[in-house]
């Protein structure tokens, strides 16, 4: 039942901010913030419970499961579970549910309580994407996150938010259509063989499907998701969607749902598809690579800053991809890493364009230079984040991104060459930001504030979660390690068949750790 | 002929009673309140009346008319809707200047109680005259205001392009019964069986333009935008949902009866003309610039979907269009009760701007609307999603892959025009849009329907079990 709380509760607080706006404009973000705080302080019950279990030995993958009856006719269940892996993203949604409530204390000003409402009902969806084992459930909350965040773009964004706000949702829709058909697809075939009708997850996994069949469902769930990742052919939604949103939109955009993308795939691409994924994974990871080749140079050639934020995402998010198609121990925990840290750094950035854009009014890079004299806090933290984007060690999207490298190195070394390329060119854009934007002659008879304490709050936290990460991996591994291990065993037949020495690479990888340490 | 036989048919003699009872209340005593509450009072009683039938066994009335729980359901969907249309049009036709306004709802009763009469008919017979009852009575509710010139048109338009559908329903009977010597449905349908064609086949080909024209379908989808832009809006929500609806529930169970799956000939046009629809409405509604001519374009395009369902066999098809139509009918006449409740006493709110920033001025009517737009482009959580999702898995178990396929895509597209309107509403520049919907009159009666039919939207949306269990119940000819 805990699992219910955790979606209900943000959706619960998100009503109660819309009702509360008439009496305060600081209620609704207050009770925003106690709603995650809540979320956050059930999320570290749930881990400890979990850490020192009643029976030590039997390690088991799934802290907590809920199963609801729903519509049973169909054999549609309410039915949730958590593992590590999901547990590392709801806690990432709670973090930077904080953090996007908090950055938009003073650029909100106008429907404030719908404004949190949608806020709260789109990170409720995320949760739910998150924990949902059951396919429609996970479809529903797929649209759920949908909707509050195209009215999230479409009322509080800038100028051109109306355009922005339907090309996303209509991308995103699309792509969900057609993963609806391969649930149902799915749903039918698993049917006519068992008997069972049923979309729960556990149950669909291990159908055995013939062949072509089997390629075109999980050509429909790939859809859904490398539009959400974004994969580059279906990343054009994403600049506008991430520069038109209000700041708190961009984080939330940026920092989780391209993450639902990264999970679903983990989630259900590998392991429903066992005898598949091998076609797919050298054009998918052929597009990983192209993403962050392509990603970085787009990135270079903006001006207006958080369009620049917004094609970092898709190179970083292209190592992502590259990580999970390699499917190999390394590759995926360099994946999940790399999603949690993009999420905080990249959220930080938005963060930082937004107060920027709060304080000098344009985002165009441009029109700034010599911010570091006028707000140098502001201009160390953008350094130290534009660092963490360009994969400095000893900072958390280093360590994401060296075992994506390691683990697709070991597999598909091809592969690994271009894309270790992306790195040096994410420092070419990375001090771009710094130089044009904090560097250079500054115009003197600006007077700007600094950082506020809020902002100077949110920011430590994240520097420090970035920090924490890059020199301290192992712990968030251990969470996410039994749930990769469930996910490789189920999709990992085949792939460790083809890959003959998987065996001989893990034991160079370990060498290779030991010598890094 | 007794009484025990009459006992089946209680609601539609009831609904004929009130009929009479409202002429002469009429003749008597003009008062609008009056003959709104007699209205409502009959279709309470109707509805009560549906409870009490004994639903065991199917009864037939004479070979007419069959009275059995699939026939009961859809009087019970249908006399809701009239209804609900019967509390909208209360404010719509006080904020009119027209002087008569007691008349329009014996039309609205007798156009119930046509709609009634085509889903229990059993027969040519009852179903010509359910269907002439249904439209001859909706020509005068089309025009009903009189010194309007978009009415007018719209009624005689509606009421030509009928006229010439109607023969060709006619002439598509006579064939079939030149070829078979019957007329009633149930004995039509072993011919089939039996692989003789002769006149069948082209009896049911102009049977079939008959009623693609009652549910326009592409290409006989003409007339819709005209009449549903120039009709009262409670009665353009009564034309989408019931009227439309009587005939689709009644094509269900006999198509399926004749085995439209085994024929291809009849699956090929069928696939065809679900195809056109789809495309063509959710294509044309992205160049219209007025509400409701937009709502009656997408409707087209729902009507292809449900084909999607209707094509595909089996229980799972039944239950998937019977639930998408009463998802359909909450979503219709929600949106168009929101129209209603928008409109006020100069005009009814037309062009998409004068929708601008509604969701500010107007917040409830505003979030209704657009939760009836995000149904029917089907959202999750609200009953279009279920309605959907139940159609693409009929589609799918019976292997329709192109007609699926058409209905993602053309759904996508359809995403534009529900967004523009959404995004009209939550536009915060406010433009010149005039404020509309101040006006209170009659709001009461308007809104209650409006809170019902929203519980419902999304009741149906997140709790779909409750009507799924009713409806695989009235499944007529388990498979």
């Amino acid at each position: 039942m805990t699992l219910i709380w955790l979606i209900i509760i943000p959706l619960l607080a998100g009503i109660a901010a819309w009702t509360s706006a008439r009496y305060s404009d600081l209620w609704p973000r207050w009770i925003s913030l106690a709603a995650l705080g809540l979320e956050i302080a059930i999320l570290a019950v749930l881990w400890l419970g979990h850490s020192n279990p009643i029976a030590p030995g039997e390690y088991s993958t799934w802290l907590a499961t809920t199963n609801l009856k729903w519509v049973p006719q169909l054999g549609i269940g309410f039915s949730l579970a958590m593992d590590g892996l999901s547990l590392l993203m709801v806690a990432l949604t709670a973090f930077l549910g904080i953090a996007a409530v908090l950055c938009s204390w003073t650029e909100i000003r106008t429907s404030i309580g719908f404004f949190h409402f949608n806020l709260m009902a789109c990170l409720a969806g995320i949760v739910g994407v998150f924990l949902a084992t059951d396919l429609i459930l996970f479809y529903v909350f797929w649209e759920v996150m949908l909707v509050p965040m195209y009215f999230l773009i479409g009322i509080w964004g800038h100028e051109n938010r109306i355009y922005a706000s339907v090309k996303f949702f209509i991308f995103t829709q699309a792509g969900g259509l057609l993963m609806l058909m391969a649930i149902l697809g799915l749903y039918f075939s698993h049917g006519q063989i068992t008997g069972v009708y049923t979309f729960n997850y556990f149950e669909l996994l291990g159908t055995s499907l013939p062949e072509w069949p089997s390629l075109l469902m999980m050509l429909g769930f790939f859809a859904a998701f490398s539009v959400k990742l974004p994969a580059v052919p279906f990343h054009v939604w994403l600049p506008d969607a991430h520069t038109e949103a209000p700041t708190a939109g961009s984080v939330i955009l940026a920092g989780l749902l391209l993450k639902t993308g990264a999970y679903g795939l983990i989630r259900f691409v590998l392991p429903l598809f066992p005898m598949v994924t091998h076609f797919l994974a050298t054009p998918a990871m052929i597009m990983g690579v192209v993403g962050i080749i392509y990603g970085a140079m787009m990135a270079f050639a903006q001006t207006d800053l958080k369009r620049l934020v917004a094609y970092s995402s898709v190179s970083h998010l292209g190592f992502v991809l590259l990580g999970i198609f390699a499917s190999n121990e390394l590759a995926l925990q360099g994946a999940v890493m790399q999603m949690i840290c993009h999420g905080i750094s990249t959220g930080a950035l938005f963060i930082l364009v937004g107060m920027i854009q709060e304080r000098t009014g344009t985002r165009d890079l441009n029109f700034m230079g010599g911010l570091w004299t006028s707000i140098p806090r502001i201009g160390a933290i953008g350094l130290f984040f534009a660092l963490a984007s360009l994969g400095l060690p000893g900072l958390g999207n280093f360590v994401g991104e060296f075992l994506v490298l390691l683990g697709v190195y070991q597999a598909y070394p091809l592969m690994a060459l271009p894309a270790a390329l992306g790195i040096v060119m994410a420092v070419i854009y990375s001090l771009r930001i710094v130089n044009r934007a904090f560097y250079g002659p500054s115009d003197e008879n600006r007077i700007i504030h600094d950082l506020w304490p809020r902002e100077a709050m949110v920011m430590s936290s994240m520097i420090f979660m970035i920090l924490w990460l890059g020199l301290f991996p192992q712990a968030a591994l251990n969470i996410a390690k039994p749930s990769l291990k469930f996910i490789r065993e189920k999709s990992g037949i085949r792939l460790t068949e083809k890959h003959y020495s998987l065996a001989s690479f893990k034991t160079l990888a370990n060498l290779k750790r030991s010598k890094n340490r | 002929m007794n009484g025990q036989e009459l006992l089946p048919l209680l609601p539609l003699l009831i609904v004929s009673v009130f009929v009479v009872l409202n002429l002469i209340v009429i003749s008597l005593y003009r008062n609008h309140q009056t003959t709104a509450l007699l209205t409502g009072l009959g279709l309470v009683l109707a509805l009560i009346s549906t409870l009490f039938i004994d639903k065991s066994t199917p009864q037939y009335v004479m070979p007419l008319i069959i009275v059995d729980r699939y026939s009961i359901f859809f009087v019970g969907l249908i006399l809701l809707a009239a209804l609900m249309v019967t509390l909208l049009s209360y404010r719509y036709l006080e904020l009119q200047k027209e002087s008569r306004k007691e008349e329009y709802y014996v039309f609205l009763l007798l156009t119930t109680l046509g709609s009634s009469v085509v889903v229990s008919s059993n027969h040519f017979v009852s179903f010509f005259l359910g269907l002439e009852i249904l439209s001859v009575s909706l020509y005068a509710l089309i025009a009903y205001k009189a010194e309007d010139s978009l009415g007018l048109e719209a009624g005689i338009k509606y009421l030509i392009l009928a006229a010439t559908s109607d023969a060709f329903l006619l002439f598509g009977i006579a064939l079939i019964y030149a070829d078979t010597g019957q007329l009633e449905f149930a004995r039509i349908a072993p011919m089939f069986d039996s692989g003789h064609i002769g006149f069948l086949l082209p009896g049911l080909g102009l049977l079939i333009v008959g009623l693609g024209f009652k549910l326009s379908l592409v290409p006989f989808h003409m007339w819709t935008p005209d009449v549903y832009q120039g009709a009262p809006a409670p009665i353009t929500a009564f034309l989408a949902s019931a009227s439309k609806g009587a005939v689709f529930a009644l094509m269900l169970r006999y198509f399926t009866k004749i085995g439209i799956h085994t024929n291809n000939s009849l699956l090929t046009v069928f696939a065809v003309i679900a195809v056109a629809s789809m495309f063509g409405g959710n294509l044309l509604a992205l160049l219209q610039n007025y509400v409701k001519r937009i709502l009656a374009y997408s409707s087209i395009a729902h009507f292809g979907y449900l084909l999607t369902a209707f094509l595909a066999s089996g229980n799972l098809a039944f239950s998937a269009v019977t639930y998408y139509l009463a998802a359909y009918f909450v979503t219709i006449l929600g949106a168009f009760g929101a129209i209603t409740a928008l409109s006020g006493s100069k005009a009814e709110p037309d062009l998409i701007d004068s929708y601008r920033g509604m969701f500010w001025k107007q917040p409830l009517l505003g979030g209704v609307f657009s939760a009836t737009l995000l149904s029917l482009a089907g959202i999750p959580l609200t009953a279009g999603f279920v309605g959907k999702f139940y159609v693409m898995a009929a589609g799918i178990n019976s292997h329709l892959w192109i007609l699926v396929v058409s209905l993602v895509a053309s759904s996508v597209i359809g995403l534009f025009y529900y967004l523009r309107i959404i995004s009209v509403m939550f536009s915060k520049d406010l433009g010149n849009s005039e404020a509309t919907g101040s006006d209170m009159t009659g709001m009461a009666a308007a809104g209650f329907a409006l809170v019902l039919l929203t519980i419902a939207l999304v009741w149906l949306g997140i709790y779909p079990s409750s009507l799924i269990a009713l409806i695989q119940k009235i499944v007529p000819n388990p498979a």
